[in-house]
């Protein structure tokens, strides 16, 4: 079987899965699994741009993604023009006091000759930043806070259409991927691994903490959204009419529209990226980054700068990944920084990557809609199994009341048993590179 | 009598926490730099193997509860750590059967070997949530001071009280134990001094007869024994939740690789570094700095560096400054 034809064959068979979904439960589910499968294949396209085209190990998805729900955020929410007038200028001032203490300490490191006096001058200059810094940011943030706590106590955004949080969710990434991959990059693989693990759980940290950017734990719901709301429809008499002539309860009409319009916002990103990563793998590039992958010693030797092409790609994977987590908040239409798992942000991409194949995009994409279909529905069926068992066991046995408690832990394990599975017996994924 | 007070705060708060989680955070990285050394590969799974290992214990310290054995003052999951060791060594060495052997066998390349273990972190982290489930369990049983603030004011006649904790000394006692063995058993036996030499250099380890299965063996026996330790330790120091197990895997790693990863002195020192610096930026010195200042001098805030949500913060952050200055750690470790 040719890969064109595998290609098309599996594709075929996720869309019959989601299609099952559709005529076996409901189709609002079938539509809920496809657009998260849709972002959820963009953030592995992402993925696959670090890890298929040039082998960079990066376990910080999760934080990438993070950065771009909180770009949601701060396009879209109204400012809180009373926290701006007591804490903005304040945090604004002491923001860019830091940015500066650390420049003059990057000057200083590159100025001064190396010596003992470059390290006493260094920490002086970081002990007074740090200390101006909390002296300005202190009261600021706790100016802020104390603006109406219930419902703001933040800055607020920008006001502007949420869907241009998509592109600045990517920037926002990107310049976190930037400072990480100047330290971390050129140092061996593990070491990227454990650097992009730590910003991730630090940028969770930041937006768990910092109350006045983001609400911290309280959370910021009700983001505006970019489609109608399924309550206005539901009294949009041309909607109402359009429904029934179809045939269609209106409530069930006015959610399954709203699914669709994002599904066709989120498809339209998909297809952009894809196209994008194809043109990019087939062309002098991305053949030279797949030769730098394979061999960085003789792309050293034909006078490749290996530590800055894999800044470029390390940069634009992570602004897609940016990007996606953007237009998953838009979707969820709310941040709630402790919902942000590593299991579940990081290492269930990678397991997508790794099992529709890593190199290929359209295996990556072939991946997130897959293994989020099966993460989604493992649960249902785990617990369809479990009654099974325990159904010769005795009622309200200790035993059975575990075992069906349980069945929500079934999906981490079966996600571990499909990627060592994957990688024993086809390491290259379903769809593996050409 | 200023500056006794202010070193009782001091320890209190600083000293004694930090020797304890930095004991706790060395067995861990203890674990992490023999699989880097004798396997070369970082092994994602090594917090959910210590999550794993302390589940069983905590599983035969129920039992043994429920029989009624104790040790008196001694936590009773002292008794059953030894099951707990035998259950994490079986786990362990079937996965090594299962998963890692047959790429051992292809020699993959390392990074592979990491992405094998995220499969296998995976397996792990579900197994303990499916047994014992995500909730917070406490095990800690018997005398809970060693020490209690009340008795060390009547003893010292001062104004701060010094609490040692029965799970902190243990901690400390365990762990100085279990090192001692490990390095008697790594320079003292043969099978110890084979293993070194397998790190080293695996070829001229193979020529000298050295078996590689028995000391990849051995090893994963060793680790699934020090991670089982660690993890019962720091669950009964704190308490246990399968996911605290695996954020604990970012300053584990930090210790390991900031003492040099490959180098089992490197990852103790490693781990009272992350540990006393993560005790120290993210505490509070108000009251040490009260104790010590002039009169009239004692500042208003809290002197709190770091809010203690960002401890994550600290270790990463020294990790990056070692990383840039001494990319092999503070003990030269291996830089494949």
């Amino acid at each position: 079987m040719s890969q064109t034809m595998r290609t098309f064959g599996l594709f075929a068979f996720v869309a019959l899965l989601i299609v099952g979904t559709g005529f076996v439960q409901s189709w609002n589910s079938a539509l809920l699994i496809l657009n998260m499968g849709l972002v959820s294949a963009v953030m592995a396209l992402g993925v696959n741009l670090q890890w298929g085209f040039a082998g960079l190990f990066n376990v910080g998805v999760m934080g990438f993604v993070a950065l771009g729900g909180l770009a949601a955020v701060i396009i879209s929410m109204p400012p809180v023009r009373e926290a701006w007038a007591v804490g903005g200028l304040g945090v604004m001032a002491a923001l860019a006091l830091g940015v500066a203490t650390i420049a003059l300490a990057v000057w200083l490191t590159r100025a001064m000759p190396k010596g003992r006096m470059r390290a006493v001058v260094m920490l002086a200059v970081l002990v007074v930043g740090f200390v101006a810094y909390r002296a300005l940011f202190d009261p600021a943030t706790d100016a802020i806070q104390k603006v109406n706590p219930a419902l703001t106590g933040y800055l607020g955004g920008l006001g502007l259409p949420i869907v241009l949080a998509w592109p600045v969710g990517g920037l926002l990434a990107a310049g976190a991927a930037w400072v990480i991959g100047k330290t971390a990059l050129g140092l061996r693989s593990d070491y990227l691994a454990i650097a992009t693990l730590g910003i991730a759980e630090i940028i969770i940290a930041v937006l768990k903490n910092e109350d006045w950017l983001a609400r911290g734990v309280k959370n910021v719901i009700g983001l505006p959204r970019p489609v109608p709301f399924e309550i206005d429809l539901q009294q949009d008499p041309g909607f109402i009419d359009r429904a029934t002539g179809l045939g269609f309860d209106v409530t069930t009409a006015s959610t399954l529209y709203v699914k669709l319009l994002y599904g066709a916002m989120f498809a339209a990103v998909l297809i952009v990226v894809l196209v994008l990563a194809q043109l990019a793998l087939h062309s002098p590039w991305g053949r030279m980054m797949r030769a730098i992958r394979d061999n960085e010693v003789a792309a050293r030797a034909m006078g490749k700068d290996v530590t800055r092409r894999h800044l470029q790609i390390f940069v634009l994977g992570s602004a897609v990944c940016g990007m996606a987590g953007a237009m998953m908040t838009t979707l969820d239409g709310q941040l709630t920084p402790a919902s942000y798992q590593p299991l579940r942000y990081t290492f269930l991409i990678w397991v997508m990557v790794i099992v529709g194949g890593s190199g290929n995009n359209f295996g990556a994409v072939l991946g997130g809609f897959l293994i989020w279909f099966l993460w989604v529905q493992v649960e249902p069926i785990g617990a369809a199994v479990m009654d099974l068992v325990t159904a010769g066991m005795a009622d309200g046995s200790a035993l059975k009341t575990h075992l069906q408690n349980s069945v929500a832990q079934m999906r981490l394990l079966t996600m571990g048993v499909i990627l060592l599975v994957v990688l024993r017996f086809a390491p290259r994924g379903l769809l593996p590179e050409r | 009598m200023e500056l006794l007070n202010a070193f009782v705060v001091l320890a209190n708060f600083v000293l004694i926490p930090a020797i304890a989680y930095g004991s706790q955070l060395a067995l861990g990285a203890l674990g992490v730099t023999l699989i880097y050394g004798i396997l070369r590969f970082s092994n994602f799974a090594h917090g959910d193997t210590m999550a794993f290992g302390t589940m069983v214990t905590i599983l035969f310290t129920w039992l043994l509860q429920s029989w009624g054995v104790s040790l008196g003052p001694l936590p009773t999951a002292l008794l059953a750590l030894p099951f707990g060791i035998l259950g994490c060594m079986a786990l362990v060495l079937l996965t090594d059967r299962a998963v890692y052997r047959f790429y051992r066998a292809q020699k993959v390349k390392p990074v592979m070997l990491v992405i094998v273990s995220m499969g296998v972190m995976f397996v792990y982290n579900g197994l303990v949530r499916f047994i014992i489930g995500v909730d917070d369990q406490r095990f800690a049983d018997g005398e809970r001071f060693i020490i209690s603030v009340r008795t060390f004011k009547a003893m010292t006649g001062l104004d701060e009280g010094l609490a040692i904790r029965t799970t902190q000394g243990l901690t400390v006692a365990t762990a100085v134990v279990t090192v001692a063995v490990l390095f008697w058993f790594l320079n003292r036996t043969r099978t110890g001094k084979s293993m070194r030499a397998y790190s080293d250099n695996e070829d001229l380890a193979l020529l000298s007869g050295i078996s590689p299965e028995r000391v990849v063996m051995i090893t994963w026996l060793i680790v699934a024994a020090l991670a089982t330790i660690a993890g019962t330790l720091y669950g009964l120091d704190k308490t246990f939740k399968p996911f605290t197990y695996f954020q604990l895997l970012l300053p584990i790693f930090a210790s390991a690789i900031v003492g040099g990863l490959g180098s089992p002195l490197g990852a103790i020192a490693g781990g009272f570094v992350i540990a006393f610096s993560e005790v120290g930026i993210t505490y509070a010195w108000k009251k040490v700095a009260g104790y010590l200042m002039p009169e009239g001098l004692e500042p208003d805030g809290l002197l709190q560096l770091l809010g203690t949500d960002y401890k994550f913060a600290v270790s990463f952050v020294i990790l990056v400054i070692v990383l840039l200055v001494r990319p092999t750690g503070l003990f030269k470790g291996k830089s494949v």
